[in-house]
Parts: C-alpha cells; sequence; structure tokens
C-alpha cells in the first residue's frame, strides 16, 4: 500500500461535498430547519400545557435538542448517501477514483462534510427555535460533543448506505424503513420513562436513542440514560460504522470491480 | 526503449465470465499505442486494472515502473484516463472540476497556469465558468480530456475517445492526440474505428476474447497480410473465366470481379493478360491496399476467409 496522506487530495474532495450541498441550501438546509420548527411549533403548540417530561422544563424545551438531533441524523445521512449514489449513477465517481485518494481520505471527507452539513441544520434549528424559547445549556461541551459523534455516525452510516444501494429506490428504503423510524422512536418527542417497560427496554437497544438522550443531557443536565453510557454507546456505534465503510471501501465494493 | 506499461500474465474473472486470460504484454514510453479488440474482448477491463478501477485476479500491472497495487498512489499520477462515457458532474463549472481534479492529485495553485492553458488549448476558455450541463456533447468530451491532463501524466489513455463525436471533433480530437504524442507522452488508444488506429498509432495489440491475439508494429501487422484487392469492370456480363483467375476471384457481380492478389505471387499485369487472351476487354480497374480492418478482421476471427 502507499503511505502517506494526501493531505490536499483529501481537502479538495471535502471541500467539494461542502459546496455541493451549499449550492442547494434551500432543499440541505432551510428545508429541514422549517420541518424541524413545523414539528415544534405542532407539537410544542399542542402539548406544552399538558405534559412536563423533567421538572422545570417545559415540553417545548425538551422538544428543541430532539428536534436538533433528529436533523443531524436525517441530514448528515442524506448528504454522504445522496452523494455517493448519484455520483455512482452519474458515472462521475469515477473521477474520485482515479485519483490517488485512499479509503481513509475518501471516507474522511464525505464524513466531514456530513458533519458539517448536520452541524449547520442543527445551528439554523437552535437559531430560530431560542427566537421562542429560553433554553438552557448545562454541559456545552457535551452538546458539541454528542452534536459531532451523531453527525459523524450518521455520515459513516451515509457512505455505507451510498456505497451499498444500486439505485435511489434502495437508498430511499433505508432512510424510510430504517432512519426515520429509529430516529423518531428515539426519544425526540417524550421520555422513554413515558413508555410501557417493553418499549422501553427495546429503546435501550436504538442506538440514536444514546445520541439524543446524551445531546440533550447537554442542555438540561438531566437524561433517561447516564451521559457516560450514552457517550460509550454512541463512540462504539461510530466506530463500527466506520470500520464498516473503511472496509467497503477497501474491498472497493460496489465500486471498483 | 524503456517501459511506459508492463502489463504480466493478468488474469480476471467476471462470475462465469473469464475477461482477461493472462494478459502479458508492455507499451514502450513514448509509443502511440492501440488497443483493439471487439466488443467484450477485455480492453475496458485491463484498463481499468491499470487505473485502478478494477482489481486483477492475478498478474500484475506497473505504469511508469510503478505497481498499480503496492504504489498506487504514484501508478495514478503517472496515469491520465479519459474515460469512454461522458461522465461529469453536474454541480460544478468547467474550471472548478478541472481545480476539484488537480486538487485531488495534491495539487494546489501552482497548477492554475496549466489548467488555464489546458481551457485555452482545447478551446474550452469561453465556457470555463459554465455549467458542465450547458455543454455540449462534444465540448463535456473535452472535459474530459482536460480532466485526464490536469495534473501532467506521462501516459495518457483515451478509451474510445472519438466514439459517437462528429466529423469535424474527431479530426480536432486527432490533432490533440498527435500534439501530446509529440509533447513526449505515451498514449494507449482503444477505439472500435479501425482507421483511427492505422491513422494514429505506431504499435498495436489486439484482444479477443480476454486473450492477446497480436501485438507488433502497424508496418509488421499490414505486412503480414501482403494481400491487395483488384476490382476489374470487364465488357460483357456473360463469359468464361480462364482457369488460372478462378482460385483469385474474390466475388462476381454482374462484369464487376474481385481478386484478391498476393503481392509477390501475383501480378496485376498476369491478370489483364489472362482475361485479354480470354477475348475480354477490361473497362475499368482499382486497386485496394489491406487495410488494419482487415487484419483485424482476420485475426479475431470475425472474417469468413482465410489468411
Amino acid at each position: 500500500m502507499s503511505a502517506g496522506f494526501n493531505a490536499r487530495g483529501f481537502y479538495t474532495l471535502f471541500a467539494k461535498e461542502v459546496r455541493r450541498f451549499l449550492k442547494v441550501t434551500v432543499q440541505t438546509v432551510l428545508t429541514p430547519m422549517v420541518t424541524a420548527l413545523l414539528y415544534l411549533l405542532v407539537f410544542g403548540q399542542a402539548l406544552e400545557a399538558h405534559v412536563e417530561v423533567y421538572e422545570g422544563i417545559g415540553y417545548t424545551a425538551f422538544l428543541i435538542p430532539g428536534l436538533m438531533m433528529m436533523s443531524i441524523i436525517q441530514n448528515a445521512f442524506a448528504n454522504s448517501s445522496s452523494s455517493i449514489i448519484q455520483s455512482k449513477m452519474t458515472g462521475n465517481l469515477v473521477f474520485v477514483l482515479l485519483a490517488p485518494l485512499s479509503s481513509l481520505e475518501f471516507f474522511a471527507a464525505f464524513v466531514l462534510a456530513a458533519v458539517v452539513r448536520g452541524l449547520l441544520v442543527a445551528l439554523a434549528v437552535y437559531a430560530v427555535a431560542v427566537l421562542f424559547v429560553d433554553l438552557p445549556l448545562a454541559h456545552p461541551w457535551a452538546i458539541a460533543v454528542f452534536a459531532v459523534i451523531g453527525s459523524a455516525t450518521l455520515g459513516a452510516l451515509g457512505v455505507v448506505a451510498g456505497i451499498w444501494a444500486d439505485k435511489y429506490d434502495q437508498l430511499a428504503g433505508f432512510q424510510n424503513f430504517f432512519i426515520l423510524p429509529l430516529s423518531f422512536l428515539s426519544g425526540v418527542f417524550y421520555s422513554i420513562h413515558s413508555l410501557p417497560g417493553v418499549w422501553q427496554q427495546i429503546s435501550h437497544f436504538n442506538p440514536f436513542f444514546y445520541l439524543i438522550d446524551g445531546f440533550r443531557w447537554g442542555f438540561f443536565g438531566q437524561g433517561d440514560a447516564s451521559v457516560a453510557l450514552s457517550l460509550s454507546v454512541s463512540l462504539g456505534f461510530l466506530f463500527l460504522l466506520a470500520g464498516l465503510g473503511l472496509y467497503l471501501l477497501r474491498k472497493g465494493y460496489k465500486i471498483r470491480r | 526503449m524503456s517501459t511506459a506499461i508492463s502489463i504480466q500474465q493478468v488474469h480476471k474473472r467476471f462470475a462465469s465470465l473469464q475477461a482477461l486470460k493472462g494478459i502479458s504484454m508492455t507499451v514502450p514510453r513514448g509509443a502511440f499505442f492501440g488497443l483493439l479488440g471487439p466488443n467484450g474482448a477485455g480492453k475496458s477491463t485491463l484498463i481499468s486494472i491499470m487505473a485502478g478501477l478494477a482489481r486483477a485476479d492475478a498478474g500484475a500491472i506497473s505504469v511508469m515502473g510503478h505497481d498499480v497495487v503496492s504504489a498506487w498512489r504514484q501508478s495514478r499520477r503517472a496515469l491520465g484516463v479519459v474515460p469512454q462515457e461522458l461522465v461529469y458532474d453536474p454541480f460544478f463549472s468547467v474550471r472548478e472540476v478541472l481545480r476539484l481534479q488537480s486538487g485531488y492529485f495534491g495539487l494546489g495553485r501552482g497548477n492554475e497556469a496549466w489548467i488555464e492553458e489546458l481551457l485555452e488549448t482545447l478551446s474550452l476558455a469561453g465556457k470555463a465558468d459554465a455549467n458542465l450541463q450547458e455543454l455540449s456533447g462534444g465540448m463535456k468530451r473535452r472535459v474530459l480530456i482536460a480532466q485526464a491532463l490536469v495534473h501532467r501524466p506521462e501516459v495518457v489513455v483515451l478509451d474510445e475517445p472519438t466514439a459517437g463525436v462528429d466529423v469535424e471533433l474527431r479530426q480536432s480530437l486527432w490533432r490533440f492526440a498527435r500534439r501530446l504524442h509529440r509533447e513526449g507522452h505515451t498514449i494507449l488508444l482503444t477505439t472500435h474505428y479501425l482507421e483511427e488506429a492505422e491513422s494514429l498509432c505506431d504499435e498495436i495489440a489486439i484482444l479477443n476474447h480476454g486473450e492477446l491475439v497480436t501485438r507488433d508494429s502497424k508496418q509488421n501487422l499490414l505486412a503480414r497480410y501482403p494481400w491487395r484487392t483488384l476490382h476489374i469492370t470487364v465488357d460483357r456480363t456473360t463469359f468464361q473465366l480462364p482457369e488460372a483467375l478462378v482460385p483469385l476471384l474474390t466475388s462476381a457481380d454482374d462484369n464487376c470481379l474481385t481478386f484478391r492478389l498476393h503481392r509477390e505471387r501475383d501480378t496485376i499485369g498476369g491478370v489483364l493478360a489472362a482475361l485479354q487472351a480470354a477475348g475480354l476487354t477490361v473497362v475499368d480497374l482499382s486497386t485496394e491496399e489491406v487495410g488494419l480492418e482487415e487484419v483485424f478482421l482476420r485475426l479475431t476471427g470475425q472474417s469468413g476467409e482465410d489468411a
């Protein structure tokens, strides 16, 4: 294997992926922000007076970190997966494959670009939400760490799905039957303590639950699981997907014959 | 002459199809090398392995002395590939894609002057800031060439560069390919147009069913088949062909006769004399030298005639 790190090559691919989504900001940043705010408006208005998940914290405030993380999850995944499948379908992935870029450089560039999009969408949701709700920042380090881990994890999952899928339809299936249900059922709209016992247990096998719970702990200093557990599971999930993504790229699975 | 591309015992299988069956050959540095073969012969698979787009099951390929597996960064830097399909990134302009491709190869602002030169040389300067989607097919083809050359590779692979392009663009691409060759690049050309290979290449390899059928200089290949064709029109449609000319006759259509003559054994004068002796008058006559097309068809078994 040729040694070294093609830093400029990596940076160019990363910058290209960022510019790609910035060229269509209405679709990649504004739309998810508006969607998150609509959820906030509808659920917040409907349940604010009836539900108090954590003592002293209104339901709308409780909802915001969940919606931010849900936006991170969906948009970081969409960024890497849609870019890779699009490049595969149109054939222009060949320009990257012909270049002296390693699997690590390829993977890191796509994941980092997904992190940028995830954070940008989350910040956009936050910036608008705080105009209406007072949101504490109990542990800013945890907010940053879980936001980065969450977007990197889903960026990595997007790389895996983008490599695996042969057509947009398969990717849409992955997104609608895996990402969407897991993110909705991870405690975005509720505390898992409000669920019946068996569903509480099942929720503990959902890795997205730990991302959202740890992220929410960063805001309120309270959560359904301990922050150490959330951090460990989230990091474990990230390493697992990173390992899988790098393995597929090294093998050239579905991208090199 | 030193070697630009070395291919040693390369095998590749796709499911039940053995695409390459132990191909070995070398492409000398500075050559204009033609890689010919019918569809499914294995040309694109061989190029894909060379470029790192596919992996050989066995064997080795090196580009400018760099193994494409163990020294893939160096081998990819030495190689510029113009893909066969008109692929492009719809998000960016011509100048942007050239800068991106340059960056992937680790080149920074120092390469800007070369990018501008490529834009000028390939008549893309006027459209440098246009999105790729807005360009004609011919322009997109030129952008692909610019992308392949942006890192100044020593070896350039042109994979069916003139497939589906109009005559004018084909001529301009030929001129550009000759210029690259004159400037010292090693060119590997795959093409379906035998006329193209005959006009441009000095060395030729022919693949068929994943095997190397032949690899030789163009002159030797053409000389290997010392045949020429003689077309004669005689003054009547009903006649008895002299016995001596029957083995040479390849077709007869009314009063138009076509003969295949061996350069050393048969003479045009001999044919004319035999026809005259049979009382026939020659109304018209033309000759055709053997072309690469005939050589190709015979070597790949696509011609019904024996060599």
